[in-house]
This record gives C-alpha cells, structure tokens and sequence, in this order.
C-alpha cells in the first residue's frame, strides 16, 4: 500500500501529544511500518504545534508536506486553515470549532479569521466540524476534547472500534480510561 | 519485541543495552530525552549536571574509571563542553565514552543553526549519525565499541527531526561490560605540553585508521538504482527524504559515519553515476570533502545552508514540481509561542517596561518577554551571557547604564553559567543588578530538576545550592527576595536597587504555574460594569485575557488566578468569583 499521511495540528497545550501516541499505538499494533515526528521545547508554550503521523509498508520521511496529507485533524479552527496547504485534494480535515486567540490577537495587531472553515469548503476542501469541547465536557473532563476528535478520525480509518478502545486502554493512565473511552463512544456517534 | 521510540528514547535504550553505567547531561532541547529516559534505567547512573562541561568532564571520569559512560546535549551545549572533548581526543579513553549531540536545523527550540559536524571534524572525533530510531539505537550500541577500539570518544550527531521522530526499533537484551581496571597512566592522561605532543600523533593516526575503517564500516552503504544518470551522497534525517521522493530510483550512498568521511567508497561511487550529487542540512561538510577527492559534485550552489530540510524543499531543487493543493486568501495570524497564563515571569518582565529597564536576558523560558505585546528584553546571546554581558555594558554606559539596565536569568541558567558572570561583577566592581527568575525548575526543556530546587533527575531529595547565600558569599551585599506576583514590591525593590551604588541581586521567586505542586486558584472574571475597555491589561500580554464585545475576558480555561490582573487593571474590574 502507499503510505497514508496524517497530521494532527493546534495549539500548544491542547494534547496533540496523547493522540498522536493512541494512533501511533494503534497502527504497530495493526502491523503498519509506522512513523511518527512530534514538536517539543519552545513551540509547546501555546504556540502551534504539528504532530505527522505516517504509515505504511515502508515509511521514510517522518513529515508531511504541501499536498500529501489523506488526513488533517485541527484541534482549533485558524490552524486548520493555517495547514490547509497540506492537505491532498481528495483529503479530510476534521476540525474542532474551538476558537483560541494568538496573541497578535489578543494584543489587537490582527483580527480573528472567523469565517475561515466556511471558506476551506468553499476552496473545495472536505472539511468535517465538530464541537469536541462540548462533548468532552459531556464525558466529564474539557481535556478529553482529544480522544473525542480521535473518535471522529476512527470513521476514517477500516479499524474495529474495538481495537480502538484497546488503544486507548493502552495509551490513558487507568484512572482515566473510563472517562476517555465515555469521550469515544460520544465523539465516533456525534 | 518492536516498539515505536522517540530517537532519543532508542539512543538511551542502545546505551542500556551497551551496558552503559553513567550517563551526565545538562537539559537541552532537541536532547533532553536521552538522559531522562536513561534515568528510567536501574543500572544506569544519571544526572543532572549544572552545565554540559561538568556533564562531559563527569562521564570523563567515569571512563577513566573504568566504565562505559555518556554525556547528551543540544548543539550549543557542545561549544560550552568543546574543552573537554577536545583534549579528550588526545588522552582517548578507559572505558566507551559517547557524546550525544543533537543540532536544530530550521531552530525549533534554539538561538542559533550551527553544524556539530565542524565539532568532530575540529576536535578529531569520529561522527555517527543515524537516520531513524532502529539506527539511533543501534549506532548507540556501536559507538562503544569503536570508542574502545579506536581508543576515542565517539560523538552521535543526531537532529530534531531524528531526535523527536518516533519509529519502530528492535531492540536486544542489556550486555553487562565489567569495570576495567583504572591504571595510572601519566603520558596518557596527563596533557601538559610533554605529554600531549606525544598523543597527538596518535590522534592523527588514530583518524586515517578510523578513515580506513570508514570505507567498508557498517554505518555507511550504497543503496542500489535504476537509473545512473543521477547518485546521491545523503545522511541522517536527509536520506529519509531522499528515499520519499525517488525510493529506488537513483543509487544512493547513505553515510551513517560522518566523521571521518571514506575516500575511496565515496571516489567508486562517484565514478558509477553520470552526475553527483550531495544532500545534507546545514553546512556542506560532506560536499567540502568530495571536492577536495577532486571530484565534480552539485551540493549548496543549490541546496540552502538555511533552515529544516523536507521532501518537499529538496524535490524542488530537483525541478520537480509542487503538489496539488488547497489555498484560501484569508491570511491567517500567526500564533507565537509565549508565556503561559499566571507565568511568574510575566509579572517582573511588566515592572520592568513600566520602569523603561534596558533588560540584558538569557536563555530560557523568560526570553520570551521578548515577544509583544512586553517586548521587554533587549539581548539573548547564550546561556550565562545576561550576567556577563551587564557588567561589560555597565562598564561603558556609565551611571545611565546602572541606573537603568538588569540581568535576568533563570535559576537553571545561573547555576550553568550565570554564577561566574556575577563573580566578575563582585569581583571588577560593576555597578549591576540581576534579577534571578528563579521558578524553581528547568522551564524550557520541560521540568528538569537542577542544583537548586533540592531534588535530583529521579525525584529523590538532592543537595540545594542555597541561591541567596551562594550570592553573598560571592561577594554581593545587597540580596533581595520578591515575589514577582506582587507588582507593588517588585517596583519598589527594583527602583531601590538600580538606585544603589553597589551590585546587587533580586531573586523573582514564584514556582512554575505547569509543576504538578502548583495548585490553581480560581480563575478571575471581568465584571463588564467597572471594565471601561481601556485595554490596559492588553499590553501585559496574557494569553488567559482577549477582548470581547469591547470589553476585558479572562478565559477561564486558562486563567490559573495568579491576580496579577487585578494589581493591572487601574478600575478594579478583574474579580474573584463570588
């Protein structure tokens, strides 16, 4: 098969580093040559942050680049149009709706890009919105907004929901494997 | 078992499993890893060390001491430790000394782009560098082993994109290596002129054996292809790239060791392919060597010097063309990394612009009060450079300058290379004041202990430099503690000490609001009655703070309830809830 590349895209601090592990978790387990390539250090302090995860046969590079992306998940809606370029034309884009102002926002230098996701569908781009923060919090906690995208990425991939779960039981600390498996269940029926 | 590691989680396997026993490191980022993840090691011995000279003079004397030993560090780590390693190049070793080093082409956590490979090339060490995380443990493996037999310390380059790339390694079970006897050995060891101009021959031979070796060594192959029209040299992370764009299409001759570089292997090659070319970040360390075979080569006239390399950026030097792809028009802000919502060192840094200081800073979390809307600091250089550099800037600038200008460095900074800074200050007698931002850990890197938080890698109680007396025994009087959440006393300790006519030392003092010990309070909200929009609290630059409808915001997703708002907000609209 050819190498199917995945990019998991926001902002520092919103636990990118979990879903990259669970899918990365999950496609060794499927017995996929697998790659994954994380930033750490400076860019993590609320700055954007990138995670590609690539599998395969045989994986070379570690990133994505223009146009080679089957999937991008967006945990916040402007870096989904900021890694928009990335994206193959016959890609998906899954985005969480959260909004979270840069600082050159904040500090009135720029405006908020409000309108953005509208315009990537109308650019042509498969883009699939979903409020993962409300069901987090439906499933208890604001910071299982990851696996609820994760859930909504599983409805791309031909893996048993089941092997899901297992990975996620993998991944979690058990004291929270209850509470991520309740934010799965509602992000893969949302 | 296969598994899917980080780079530097296989490094720190293959040193495990090569019965490494030391390993000493000074945090860095793209390196940091290696030593945490070693530390999970029973068997091995890890540390934190206050500075990277110290980590490699430590893991020195392990291997004089008989055993297998390793120092990590980021690029620039490795000129403050270029002492060492050079001369250790002359004594050689006792038992396998590594040094893991790790560059940051395109500068994702670094001040600057620089090569490691002049580093081996300068100092006459040999170089390994893997390309995935199978290799960075094998190779890891393998470096003691040349280290023994070649009677060297043996550098591991590694790069961001190896570092905290993961991939699928295999790795073996851990051989135990005994201790060798440690036997005095004075023209070895001992580099005084006598001495050391009888090594370094043995240096210079020591490298044409390792370049013998390097012709037929297992780090370095010729990738078979189709077409012979084109033939690629390529190492590290840029073989990945090539591989992605033309899998087997050209012959390829991937070099895992990269210092010294093969003569011959690289001549044939040449010599089986119509045109060469030669793919490597940064600088053109391995083209430099193939002109100087004499040979024709296509290397930086094309490929940049600057920044990360990419399948992308060098499928365009071969004139292929872009992919298909979406783009919108709306530009999009760019969203910088800065300081968290409640950082301690938010609340100096804004003491600091309202009192106009011209800030000389340093390297850590707190050289982002660079960024707008604070903009606070006016030099990062290196690591220590805050404090010496006041004292030379002090020097001229007179009265204007002291009255004036601050230091900051943090705590984990200061004990690297801050302490000697101020020893100059106390000792040549300038006038400055530094300002410690002391938060209790090692921010940047991600949480690592040092000498004066008390606790060690592991987390198990350690000796704790006493910051205030270490100060005073050096030789400055005037030590002042302030909390750098209390806006009021921060201002009023800072006017008293620019003001004085000795050195002195403030230590900001206030935890990391990330350490797992930091409890939250309650986030603030912004009563909208009493905000009157003045956007005061705009040009503090908290991220936890935005404007909505006209009027302040706290998102209290993010407002930890530091209350440094509140001492902002000249109307009292930032309120506690009810």
């Amino acid at each position: 098969m050819e190498t199917k590349s995945i990019m998991i895209v926001g902002v520092g601090g919103q636990g990118s580093l979990l879903a990259s592990k669970l899918l990365g978790r999950l496609l060794v387990d499927e017995g996929y040559d697998v790659k994954v390539s994380e930033v750490h250090g400076m860019s993590q302090r609320g700055g954007s942050v990138v995670t590609y995860v690539r599998f395969g046969e045989q994986v070379y590079s570690p990133i994505v680049t223009t146009g080679e992306a089957d999937l991008i998940v967006s945990f916040e809606k402007i870096e989904a149009a900021r890694h928009l370029p990335c994206l193959k034309k016959d890609g998906v884009i899954v985005v969480n709706t959260q909004q979270i102002d840069p600082m050159p926002v904040i500090t009135g230098a720029a405006e908020y890009p409000a309108g953005v996701l509208e315009e990537m569908v109308a650019a042509g781009a498969k883009v699939d919105a979903i409020d993962a923060l409300s069901l987090a919090e439906e499933a208890g906690s604001s910071k299982a907004a990851n696996i609820v995208l994760m859930a909504r990425v599983a409805k791309y991939f031909d893996i048993p929901y089941e092997k899901w779960i297992a990975a996620i039981e993998k991944t979690v600390a058990p004291k929270f494997a209850e509470l991520n498996k309740k934010a799965f269940a509602l992000g893969y029926n949302a | 078992m296969k598994e899917l590691y980080i780079g530097n989680a296989a490094v720190a396997r293959g040193l495990y499993d090569a019965g490494c026993s030391v390993v000493s490191s000074y945090p860095g980022t793209p390196s940091t890893e290696i030593t945490e993840e070693a530390a999970g090691y029973p068997e091995i011995y890890a540390e934190w060390a206050p500075n990277e000279k110290v980590a490699m003079e430590t893991a020195f004397g392990a291997s004089l001491g008989g055993k297998r030993s390793c120092c990590a560090m980021k690029h620039v780590g490795l000129n403050v430790a270029a002492d060492p390693l050079f001369t250790m190049s002359y004594t050689g070793v006792n038992g396998g000394l590594v040094v893991c080093v790790a560059d940051d082409p395109g500068m994702h956590s670094s001040q600057n782009e620089q090569d490691s490979r002049h580093h081996a090339i300068a100092s006459k060490v040999p170089m390994l560098e893997p390309a995935n995380s199978q290799e960075c443990y094998d190779f890891a493996k393998a470096a003691f082993r040349l280290s023994e037999e070649y009677d060297t310390p043996v550098l591991l380059r590694l790069c961001t994109r190896i570092a905290h790339s993961q991939s699928i390694v295999e790795v073996g079970a851990r051989e135990e290596v005994p201790q060798k006897p440690y036997v005095k050995d004075i023209s070895k060891y001992v580099m005084m002129p006598g001495m050391a101009i009888r090594r370094h021959p043995l240096v210079e031979a020591r490298t044409e054996k390792l370049r013998e070796y390097a012709e037929n060594c297992p780090f370095n192959r010729v990738e078979p292809g189709e077409d012979h029209s084109k033939g690629i040299i390529t190492s590290g992370t840029c073989y990945q790239y090539v591989k992605e764009i033309f899998g087997s299409r050209y012959p390829v001759l991937k070099l895992g060791m990269v210092n010294p570089l093969p003569r011959d292997l690289i001549r044939n090659f040449a010599g089986s392919v119509d045109t060469l070319y030669v793919v490597e970040e940064l600088d053109g360390i391995i083209e430099t060597h193939v002109r100087t075979l004499g040979l024709p080569v296509i290397g930086k006239d094309l490929f940049t010097p600057l920044g990360e390399y990419s399948q992308e950026t060098i499928s365009k030097v071969f004139g292929r063309p872009e992919k298909e792809h979406f783009s919108i028009e709306t530009a999009i802000p760019a969203r910088p990394p800065m300081m968290c919502a409640g950082c301690p060192h938010r609340g100096m840094y804004y003491v600091l612009s309202r009192n106009k200081c011209t800030v000389i800073g340093d390297i850590g979390c707190y050289t982002l009060g660079a960024q707008a809307p604070l903009q606070a600091v006016d030099t990062t250089l290196c690591m220590g450079a805050s404090v010496s550099g006041i004292h030379g800037f002090n020097k001229v600038m007179g009265r204007d300058g002291e009255t004036k200008t601050v230091a900051v460095i943090g705590d984990s900074t200061f004990m690297h290379s801050g302490i000697t800074g101020l020893v100059n200050i106390a000792y040549n007698q300038s006038n400055s004041t530094v300002i410690i931002l002391d938060n209790s850990i090692t921010g940047m890197t991600g949480h690592q202990q040092n000498p004066t938080t008390g606790y060690n890698i592991k987390g198990d109680p350690a000796g704790k430099i006493d910051l205030e007396a270490l100060c005073r025994s050096i030789g400055i009087h005037r030590v002042r503690v302030v909390d750098p959440y209390d806006l009021q006393q921060c201002d009023k300790v800072l006017k008293e000490e620019l003001a004085a006519e000795e050195p002195s030392v403030i230590i900001s003092r206030r935890p990391c609001v990330l350490l797992k010990y930091v409890k939250a309070k309650r986030p603030l909200h912004v009563n909208p009655d009493t905000c009157r929009s003045c956007k005061k609290c705009m040009k503090f630059g908290c991220p936890a703070i935005a404007m909505h409808d006209g009027k302040a915001h706290v998102d209290p997703t993010l407002c930890v309830g530091c209350g440094v708002c509140e001492q902002v907000c000249p109307f009292g609209a930032f309120e506690e809830e009810a």
